[in-house]
């Protein structure tokens, strides 16, 4: 093993052209791409800080001015009276109750369907991964219909409750507790006495953390950036998330829609608002980088 | 310590132990399947039952796909979906495993980590975030390739966004904020090929292109597939894309180019709640034919 490493960093040193050939084209092609993914995020960054004739006569990566940027966020705070704040509350307010039930409801189903034996478990299972794969997208007409009935239009019960229903976070703890978490430790907690409960809150749990960020994560992302649901849901402007608000800033910019009447948001205000919205999940996006990209598998393959 | 007890405990005290497990197994999943009724089934039901039936509740069989099969707008919008999944599938498939492979082959893990980590920033950008991002960057007045879009011979805005174009610009927009995600799975997966086989084929002989080729991909193709089936089902669901464009554009892209973008407008502006089920019944048809075939095929999910 270590033998073969070192032969390798061997052939590394003694590199011929005929090696290095592939070797750049593999580092221009990665180099396009990285270019491809960042250069947005970079531009977005900085068109934030520019006036509008900055942004379309100035250098595309340029610093405009903290001036500019002051300028931009007066701008945008002040189009409908803060409505901008109102949004981003709306949005955590939603992403973080559904959040909260999504762990509560998800990672107990994803620990009974592993570690204990109930009838119909394995419907329970085989419909998880059939609703899973079945994207929510062409529900959200009949949810609208289900939701009318109930009378919960207009509410932020209307979207916080589907948002709860994750099966893919089920699917992910049930997979993890299989592969991770041995049945024997479980036992031995009962023959000492521990209650069902108690199992799972003193052992399963605290192993569990990994699965439970993971979970948290993506169920978070999911329903921040969700856009259909909502947009059909909440239709008045007060209770509308992050998501559908920055669309109706969209049409209220009149280099992309020259009908705006006197309500009208600049381009670079516009670039602000989007930074503003992406803005918390990138924050928990870094804090869960570590678990994303060495570990996004720990739990999602069987070995 | 306890392998030689609990399983001697276990065999004298099943009965009790397994009904008390399997009451506890009922408790833990109960707020599971109530939500998984009221917010997977019952819906599900709900768009059956408003499908095949019109206004009144009374039954009218296939009436409502007819119906909507037959709006002018309706074959459009397939065939738009159509061609969109076909470019964003094949630029899945083609880029993120060849994207995957090279990052594996990088022999510096810092620069193959560095890199995994930018190509994934975009995936915070899921949802409207893409979009208006994207139409920064097709707009040739502020973009910072502008001078590429140029040369391919856009100068303004609705150039590049003509209608011929959308598919292909839907497919950047989600490729995008999509791949890294990807490009993460599938190289965990490589990273779970066992040493020993690349060994041997490195001892074969057989050069890096052999290796990815005969040794590699066969064994990401279960990966390969799972990530073709959720792209496609999720693909298939495009709104906020086409939605959003459509307010930037002045109706370059109008209102109804998706499937879901028409069963929004035919139950909120048609106020035809019966078409807009119909056309919600067979997406779901198609996505879930895709996912039980893949869940019945692969045996990717082993479930027990």
């Amino acid at each position: 093993m270590r033998g073969a490493h070192h032969r390798a960093t061997e052939r590394r040193r003694t590199l011929s052209p005929r090696r290095l050939a592939p070797r750049l084209l593999i580092g221009f092609v990665l180099a396009a791409f990285m270019v491809f993914f960042v250069l947005p995020v970079l531009w977005l960054l900085l068109a934030a800080t520019k006036t509008d004739q900055q942004l379309v006569h100035g250098s595309p990566l340029s610093f405009g001015s903290w001036h500019a940027f002051k300028a931009n966020w007066n701008a945008l705070t002040a189009f409908q009276d803060n409505a901008i704040m109102q949004w981003l509350g709306n949005s955590t307010l939603y992403a973080v109750i559904s959040l909260v039930i999504t762990l509560c409801v998800a990672v107990p189903a994803g620990y009974a369907l592993a570690m204990t034996e109930f009838r119909g478990r394995h419907t329970l299972l085989v419909s998880t991964l059939v609703v899973m794969l079945m994207p929510t997208a062409t529900l959200v007409v009949p949810l609208f219909l289900e939701v009318n009935a109930a009378h919960l239009i207009g509410t932020m019960w209307s979207i916080i409750l589907p948002y709860s229903f994750y099966p893919f976070g089920v699917y992910l703890t049930y997979i993890y507790f299989t592969t991770a978490v041995p049945k024997d430790l479980l036992a031995a907690a009962r023959i000492d006495g521990c209650s069902e409960f108690g199992v799972f809150w003193h052992i399963a749990l605290p192993l569990a953390t990994p699965v439970v960020a993971l979970v948290g994560f993506f169920s978070f992302v999911a329903n921040w950036t969700n856009y259909f649901l909502p947009y059909v849901m909440l239709p008045e402007s007060d209770q509308m998330p992050i998501q559908v608000g920055v669309g109706s800033l969209l049409s209220n910019v009149p280099s992309f829609n020259p009908a705006v009447g006197t309500l009208a948001i600049e381009r670079p205000q516009l670039a602000l608002a989007t930074l503003l919205a992406i803005t918390p999940v990138l924050i928990v996006f870094l804090f869960a980088q570590r678990f994303l990209v060495s570990g996004m598998l720990a739990g999602a393959t069987k070995e | 310590m306890t392998a030689t007890h609990s399983s001697a405990g276990s065999a004298t005290r099943r009965p009790r132990g397994t009904s008390r497990q399997s009451r506890a197994g009922v408790a833990f999943v109960a707020a599971y399947v109530l939500l998984l009724i009221a917010f997977g089934i019952l819906p599900t039901g709900y768009a059956v039952y408003f499908a095949f039936t019109d206004a009144g509740g009374t039954f009218t069989g296939f009436s409502n796909f007819v119906t909507t099969a037959q709006d002018f707008r309706f074959m459009d919008a397939v065939g738009h979906v159509a061609l969109y999944l076909l470019f964003w599938l094949v630029s899945l498939v083609v880029f993120v495993v060849s994207l995957a492979l090279l990052l594996h082959r990088l022999a510096s893990g810092t620069i193959s980590k560095s890199l995994r980590f930018l190509f994934y920033i975009p995936g915070a950008l899921a949802g409207a975030a893409s979009v208006l991002v994207w139409l920064f960057m097709l707009d040739p007045t502020v973009s910072p390739v502008s001078s590429l879009l140029g040369m391919l011979g856009f100068h303004t805005f609705g150039e590049v966004i003509a209608p011929g174009n959308l598919p292909l610009l839907f497919t950047i927009i989600a490729f995008w904020t999509g791949a890294g995600g990807w490009i993460v799975v599938i190289y965990g997966a490589l990273n779970n090929i066992p040493q020993d086989v690349m060994e041997a084929a490195r001892i074969d002989g057989a050069s890096a292109w052999q290796t990815a080729w005969r040794v590699q991909i066969p064994m990401l193709r279960k990966w390969i597939v799972y990530m073709v089936i959720l792209a496609f089902a999720g693909g298939a669901q495009l709104f906020v894309e086409p939605q959003l464009l459509s307010l930037a554009s002045v109706g370059v892209a109008g209102r109804d180019y998706s499937l879901n973008q028409l069963t929004y407008d035919f139950a909120f502006q048609m106020n035809n709640i019966n078409g807009a089920a119909a056309v919600s019944v067979e997406l779901l048809v198609v996505s879930v034919s895709a996912a039980a075939v893949f869940v019945a095929r692969s045996g990717f999910f082993d479930a027990d």
